[in-house]
This record gives C-alpha cells, sequence and structure tokens, in this order.
C-alpha cells in the first residue's frame, strides 16, 4: 500500500500524533481515564498501521524482535521489581508505601513505575503478535 | 433519555451478533466483530465506565479485528460449509443460556446500592483512596494499588500469551525459512 501517496503522508501524519496520545494515556492514568495497558495498546497502534502502510519489514528495522522480547520481559520485571524494592525496603510485596519520604508520594511513584511496566510489556506483546500474524506472508 | 440510548444500543448489540452468525464472508464477520466491540464500548461508556469503555475500543475494535483480518489474510475469506446437524449445539446453546438466566433472577436488581458487590470494599476504596493513595483515578488506584498483585497477575498472563505466539509462529517460521533457503540466513 505504500505506493499510495494519500495513505503514506497521512499515515506519517498521523503517527506521531497517535504515540503522543498513547504517552498522555500512560502519565495522565492517574487523573483521567486510560493507564498502562490502554496507552501500551495505543502505542502498539501506531507501529500497526506503520506496518499495514509500509510492511512487516519495515517495522522490524525500527524495532528488531530482539528488542521487542526483551520489552516484553522488562516491562513485567519492571513491576514485579517494584514489588521485590518494597520488600527490600521494609514493606509487603507492592506496599508502595515505603518507597517514598512519605506514603502518598510512595503510592504515586510506586503507581507510576508498574504503570511503566504494564505499557511497556503490552506495547511489546501487541507489536509481537502483529508480526507474528502479520509477517507471515512477507 | 439514558433508557432509549440504552435500547437503542443493546438493539443494534443483538442486530450485529445475529448479522456476524448469518454472514459467511469471514471478512464482514470480522467487521461486524469491530462494530460489536464499538457498541459495547458506547454501552460501557453509558454506564460511566470509561476505563473499561477505552479498553474495549483498544483491544476489541483496533488490536483483535487487525488480528483477525491478518488470519483471514492467511486462511481465506469463506467460511467452510459445516461438517455436522447445528440442532444439538442449537439445543445445547439454549438450554445452557436458559440456566444462566434463570440463574440471574436470584441476582440484586441492576446497580442496586444495597446489592453485596456494593458494600463489600467498594465504599473503602470509594472513601479511603484520597488519604491512602491521594490518585484522582480511583480506578487506577484500585487497579495499580489496591489490587496491584492481581494486575501482576494479568501482565503476566499477557507476557505468557506473548511468548505463546512466538514459540508457536515466531520460532517455526525462522525454522521453515532455514528449511527453504539456507543461504538466506547466512
Amino acid at each position: 500500500m505504500k505506493d499510495i501517496p494519500v495513505l503514506r503522508v497521512v499515515t506519517k501524519i498521523t503517527i506521531p500524533i497517535i504515540l503522543l496520545f498513547a504517552m498522555y494515556v500512560q502519565f495522565h492514568g492517574d487523573y483521567g481515564p486510560g493507564g498502562g495497558f490502554q496507552a501500551g495498546v495505543i502505542f502498539a497502534a501506531a507501529f500497526i498501521l506503520y506496518g499495514l502502510v509500509f510492511g512487516t519489514s519495515a517495522v522490524r528495522q525500527v524495532v528488531s524482535p530482539g528488542i521487542l522480547r526483551l520489552l516484553t520481559a522488562l516491562g513485567l520485571l519492571l513491576f514485579a521489581g517494584v514489588g521485590i524494592l518494597t520488600m527490600l525496603l521494609g514493606g509487603d510485596y507492592l506496599d508502595y508505601n515505603t518507597l517514598g519520604q512519605d506514603p502518598l508520594h510512595g503510592q504515586h511513584l510506586g503507581i507510576f513505575l508498574v504503570e511503566l511496566g504494564v505499557g511497556i510489556t503490552v506495547a511489546a506483546v501487541m507489536i509481537t503478535f502483529f508480526l507474528a500474524f502479520a509477517g507471515r506472508r512477507d | 433519555m439514558i433508557e432509549l440510548i440504552n435500547i437503542v444500543l443493546l438493539g443494534l448489540l443483538v442486530i450485529t451478533a445475529l448479522a456476524a452468525i448469518r454472514l459467511h464472508d469471514l471478512f464482514a464477520v470480522t467487521i461486524m466483530f469491530g462494530i460489536y466491540s464499538l457498541l459495547a464500548a458506547a454501552v460501557f461508556v453509558v454506564l460511566d465506565a470509561v476505563d473499561v469503555a477505552f479498553t474495549e475500543a483498544a483491544v476489541g475494535v483496533g488490536i483483535s479485528t487487525i488480528l483477525m483480518l491478518a488470519t483471514i489474510g492467511l486462511v481465506g475469506r469463506q467460511e467452510k460449509p459445516p461438517s455436522h446437524r447445528p440442532l444439538l449445539p442449537l439445543v445445547v446453546v439454549i438450554v445452557t443460556g436458559a440456566a444462566l438466566v434463570y440463574g440471574t433472577f436470584d441476582m440484586p436488581p441492576f446497580a442496586a446500592p444495597d446489592a453485596p458487590v456494593q458494600q463489600h470494599v467498594a465504599p473503602r476504596y470509594l472513601e479511603q483512596s484520597p488519604h491512602e493513595i491521594g490518585i484522582p483515578n480511583v480506578v487506577t488506584a484500585v487497579l495499580a494499588s489496591y489490587r496491584g498483585y492481581d494486575t501482576l497477575g494479568e501482565l503476566t498472563v499477557i507476557f505468557t500469551a506473548g511468548v505463546g505466539v512466538l514459540v508457536l509462529l515466531g520460532f517455526r517460521r525462522r525454522r521453515s525459512h532455514m528449511a527453504d533457503s539456507p543461504e538466506e540466513e547466512s
């Protein structure tokens, strides 16, 4: 589909907006609707749009399957690691109160970190799904 | 007014589901599933569950439609004619559906404030989360903090699904490549 100029131009204009919106949903999830899961899916949608128009090999050039596998594990490890960290700081597993100088600050930081972990893993898994399914024809 | 919107949305849901069953062109069925998810997301918005609606719109309408279309690209878009009579499955589905509907008669009325689900932990979350967590979105507070362990489990499910797809589709593809054209890998 990359021979159609309208699709090509519109895709290139749209992708930064989608990525920016995903960031907004990710980091604004404490205040409005959204969070790591939705942000990860939206972030992956930008890559999927790119793949639909320019082909899955173009997506592989942007983010290699090796990095995707690394990110898939990294997000989950970040989430689980926050739990280990709170235990090392003297609290229960995933009890964010111990992370900051006061409990509310710790909760903010803990929620920020685990939502980031959710977002990273979900985005990486969704892009992996798309590459695995759509990439079998190339 | 809200009843009218509910009736229209639920009616469209039923029509879309019936259309998806009746159609034999899998491309059209996939689009019907996408419309169904979009209508479901609208129902969630009417129910004030914007976080759920957000997820449904992103995953149900976006990702799963794309994945099903990619699968249709591999397997072809025409449904195979059924090899068995649909009578027995129909009876099983009707009996199961009737049992489920009978089961709902014992449940409290929809959105009843004295229902057990509204009385259990929900009031405590709503009252205490501004002091204990301090973020305005209670859904995020419940998901990430009160129920952080459950969310970790959900993320593990997604991780496992990703690993499963990689094992089934990702690795086999590379091996078949090597079998077809070994010089390409070197």
